[in-house]
């Protein structure tokens, strides 16, 4: 869903933008071929990396990461972010839990956790829209304060077996393929999210909201609605996660997903979202995501510890905030400012 | 000063070249800066002035030609150098540490030391003192840099320059955002470094200016300098000339005003603390200024009129439908456009393209189905850029490569792209060329033509007395006078504007 900056009509093909979309489209390719390159280093290392059994576990593995991320792409690009992703994601899983194991029929529970997340991420917005605060500060607080709310809900208990019928839609592949049903929920809503993103006014919305707020006030968009928007997706989508992983992994559990805000984060950045807000693309964040989830798998194969894993996502994550800005300063230095 | 120092310039560029890629900035410029004297540097934008200030400054360096400083061959490599050579550049908005007192600010990273290595804030404050009394202004050494107007700010920074005994003083566009009596004051205060025998380099787009505080004036065109002259025995023609290479039509188009029904009306808004009990009208047809001082309210009346802040009372109509408050989104429906006081931070969203800021007002008229049509888009903003002369290479360009008056222009398309009733233009024409400035003044006349309410808010005197039908004059917060146009003078709105008037 990369952006198409070139238009049908009348500007001669020598005429390509080189502005901002055409910039990114360069470190699209680059996370894509570092996608490639990730790809055929680990085949030729790692057997039993390339075959389609391990990439169709690698891409159901990655399936709570990636979803998220599509919520969180919106928005970083409107100049915000949401840490408490992993939190509703965990609160989700404690309350799964606890009302299976108080009776519930899992019909009624899933959309009730839904709404959960929902009213979190109103919270997130609400905090940052009405009251002016600071979408980092208030989500680190609502991670530590959802996260806790997990505990609450289902303690250090764990709860199983969950009706096998879920449980496969979470796990097994849509038939005839090797993509399990959530890998293709995510093909499903990142096309809906692409072309929101990069075909549509409330996309358009996003950009200027991230790149200027005030003009695009000033231009008449609702800045407020569109981010208290934001946040309750986000939290709807990190509390519909949440459903996923606790039927996949068949355990709810309250520190279910702990830290995977980071993993969310380095795949949108990693595929060229601006932190800043106001630039990037849909295509880009995929890339990343995919880049993220095999390189995980990687590690998971040869068997590297989990602090190591971590290591390397939050390097992935600095790496990922580092170049784009050394990249613009190395072209500063070498085209001289304008006149 | 003996007569040979008054003869050779403090500081003059000989043969000076810049180029960036294939664009030539500066070719073969020669300028010649005597202490004493205050010497214009005119040009439209894009000519090659804030190059050549940063030449001075040491932020580019020449790639033919030379410095002299006092006579001699001098290579400034970085600012450092220029600083200890003794030029001291002000910028039209000054950046200070807003926390720190006015004192800490000039003598930040050389404050005085008092025996023991401590910062002796009894000396800097006295000599901060003493440095304000030297430029005539009574401002307080201890007060913080925060809320200081950008006028005082750039006092601040002229006395900073002066405790680091600066003899060449560039300021590049200082008056743009100031206020006539702080212009007047900034005036006093060049007048005074004139004395101590400094030379100023001044920068302005306001010809008056420039003839009011000049003894000579450069001239660049596209990058090459047309004339070095005395200020005196020059008229305002010949210096547009020189800088547009043509003559302009006249600067403020004449107009026959039918003003129709009443399209705006404010009635008795309120902001507490900000403005209070503003009523007027604005009719279609015609264009009325909200003339007064900086900090007068003028600007925030225009934004709670159109949503941006909200008021605690009064009401707006809009072709007589009342808008909600603080709704820009509602305003705009109801035919209310707003083009900023602030053009690259609420006007415009600069990382974005021509045809994108144009299209921004329009995003739910540009929609095909649910997706937004690329072609629709790219033909609002072909046609606007038409219509306006806009001068760019390619639409997709980012607005950032515009010039100032470029992206002025972008504002004002993306603004009449909405079809608006009442188009509210808060300084329409600060900081951009005299050319383009005409046409903005000839759009004006021709958007009241076409029955749209015009309401201009302006510093700019002469461009109120030449644009307005009617003057609507505030002072600190109140509407104090309404002058139809045959009764506007300078006097007439000076003396409403400084709250003189009964």
């Amino acid at each position: 869903m990369a952006p198409d900056p070139i238009p049908a009509a009348p500007v001669p093909a020598s005429a390509v933008n080189r502005g901002g979309a055409g910039r990114f489209l360069r470190w699209d390719v680059l996370v894509t071929a570092l996608l490639i390159a990730v790809f055929l280093g680990g085949a030729s290392t790692s057997t039993g990396f390339a075959s389609v059994d391990n990439l169709s576990f690698a891409l159901g593995d990655l399936g709570e990461i990636a979803l998220i991320a599509l919520a969180m792409t919106l928005l970083v690009v409107a100049a915000e972010v949401d840490l408490s992703v992993a939190s509703v994601l965990g609160l989700s899983s404690a309350l799964v839990g606890a009302l299976w194991d108080a009776g519930m029929a899992i019909e009624t529970i899933i959309p009730l956790v839904v709404v959960v997340g929902m009213v979190c991420g109103l919270v997130n917005g609400l905090l940052v829209t009405r009251l002016g605060l600071p979408s980092l500060a208030v989500t680190i607080g609502t991670l530590a304060l959802y996260r806790g709310l997990a505990y609450v809900v289902l303690g250090d208990r764990a709860v199983a077996q969950f009706p096998p019928g879920y449980v496969s839609l979470a796990v097994d592949n849509v038939p005839g393929t090797p993509i399990p049903y959530p890998v293709a929920l995510f093909a499903l809503l990142a096309v809906v999210t692409g072309v929101v993103l990069h075909a549509t006014g409330a996309g358009r919305a996003l950009f200027a909201i991230g790149a200027q707020e005030e003009a695009a006030f000033f231009a008449g968009i609702r800045v407020k609605r569109v981010k208290l928007v934001l946040f309750v997706l986000s939290g709807t989508v990190a509390a519909f996660a949440g459903v996923i992983y606790t039927l996949r992994y068949g355990s709810a559990r309250a520190d279910n997903g702990l830290g995977i805000e980071l993993a969310v984060i380095a795949a949108v950045l990693l595929g060229g979202v601006d932190f800043d807000g106001g630039k990037g693309t849909l295509g880009g964040v995929i890339a990343g995501v995919l880049l993220i989830g095999l390189l995980r798998n990687l590690l998971m194969l040869n068997d590297v510890a989990t602090e190591i894993q971590s290591i390397v996502t939050g390097l992935l994550l600095i790496v990922s905030v580092l170049t784009p800005r050394l990249a613009a300063l190395v072209r500063r230095r070498r085209r001289a400012p304008a006149v | 000063m003996s007569e040979a120092e008054a003869s050779r310039p403090i500081l003059a560029l000989k043969g000076v070249s810049k180029s960036f890629g294939a664009v030539r900035a500066l070719r073969d410029v020669s300028l010649e800066l005597f202490g004493g004297e205050a010497h214009a540097l005119a040009g439209e934008n894009g000519a090659g002035k804030s190059t050549l200030v940063k030449t001075l400054a040491g932020v580019h360096r020449p790639d033919g030609g030379e410095i002299l400083l006092d006579g001699e061959p001098v290579v400034f490599d970085g600012p450092a150098a220029a600083q200890a050579a003794g030029v001291a550049v002000i910028y039209q908005e000054p950046t200070l540490f807003p926390d720190l007192s006015v004192a800490e600010n000039i003598f930040m990273g050389r404050q005085p030391r008092t025996g023991l290595r401590r910062i002796d804030r009894k000396a800097m404050r006295a000599r901060t003192a003493a440095l304000f009394q030297r430029l005539g202004v009574g401002l307080d050494p201890g007060q913080p840099a925060r809320g200081l107007s950008i006028a005082d700010q750039q006092l601040v920074e002229i006395a900073k320059a002066l405790s680091r005994d600066a003899r060449v003083l560039v300021m590049d566009e200082p008056t743009a955002a100031l206020s006539g009596n702080e212009v007047a004051r900034l005036f006093g205060v060049v007048e005074a470094l004139r004395e101590q025998g400094r030379a100023v380099l001044f920068i302005s787009h306001r010809l008056d200016e420039i003839f009011e505080l000049c003894q000579r004036v450069t001239t660049l065109r596209d990058g090459v300098r047309i004339a070095g002259e005395p200020v005196a025995g020059l008229t305002h023609e010949d210096l547009i000339r020189r800088m547009v290479g043509r003559d302009l039509g006249a600067l403020y188009p004449g107009r026959q005003t039918a003003p129709g029904e009443v399209a705006l009306k404010v009635e008795r808004l309120t902001r507490e603390g900000v403005f209070t009990d503003v009523s007027f009208e604005v009719r279609r047809g015609e264009i009325a200024a909200l003339a007064g001082l900086v900090g007068a309210g003028r600007s925030e009346v225009a934004r709670a009129v159109f949503g941006i802040d909200r008021f605690d009372a009064g009401k707006v109509t809009v072709n007589g439908a009342r808008l909600p408050a603080a709704s820009p989104t509602a305003a705009m429906a109801a035919g209310l456009a707003l083009v900023p006081e602030d053009r690259r931070q609420q006007g415009l969203v600069m990382e974005m393209s021509i045809e994108r800021n144009i299209g921004l007002t329009g995003l739910s008229s540009l929609r095909r189905g649910p997706v937004i049509s690329r072609a629709a888009e790219r033909a609002r903003a072909t046609d606007w850029a038409l219509r306006l002369q806009l001068k760019f290479a390619r639409l997709g360009d980012g607005v950032g490569v515009l010039s100032g008056g470029n992206q002025q222009k972008v504002v004002l398309a993306k603004w009449l792209a909405t079809n608006p009733s009442v188009l509210i233009v808060d300084e329409p024409t600060r900081g951009i060329d005299v050319g383009t400035k005409a046409e903005v003044h000839r759009l004006l006349s021709e958007l009241a033509g076409q029955g749209i309410a015009v309401l201009m808010i302006s510093s700019d005197l002469p461009e109120v007395l030449g644009m307005a039908d009617r003057v609507l004059v505030m002072h600190e917060g109140r509407l104090t006078a309404e002058i139809p146009r045959a009764a506007a003078t300078e006097e007439s709105v000076m003396a409403a504007a400084t709250g003189r008037a009964a």
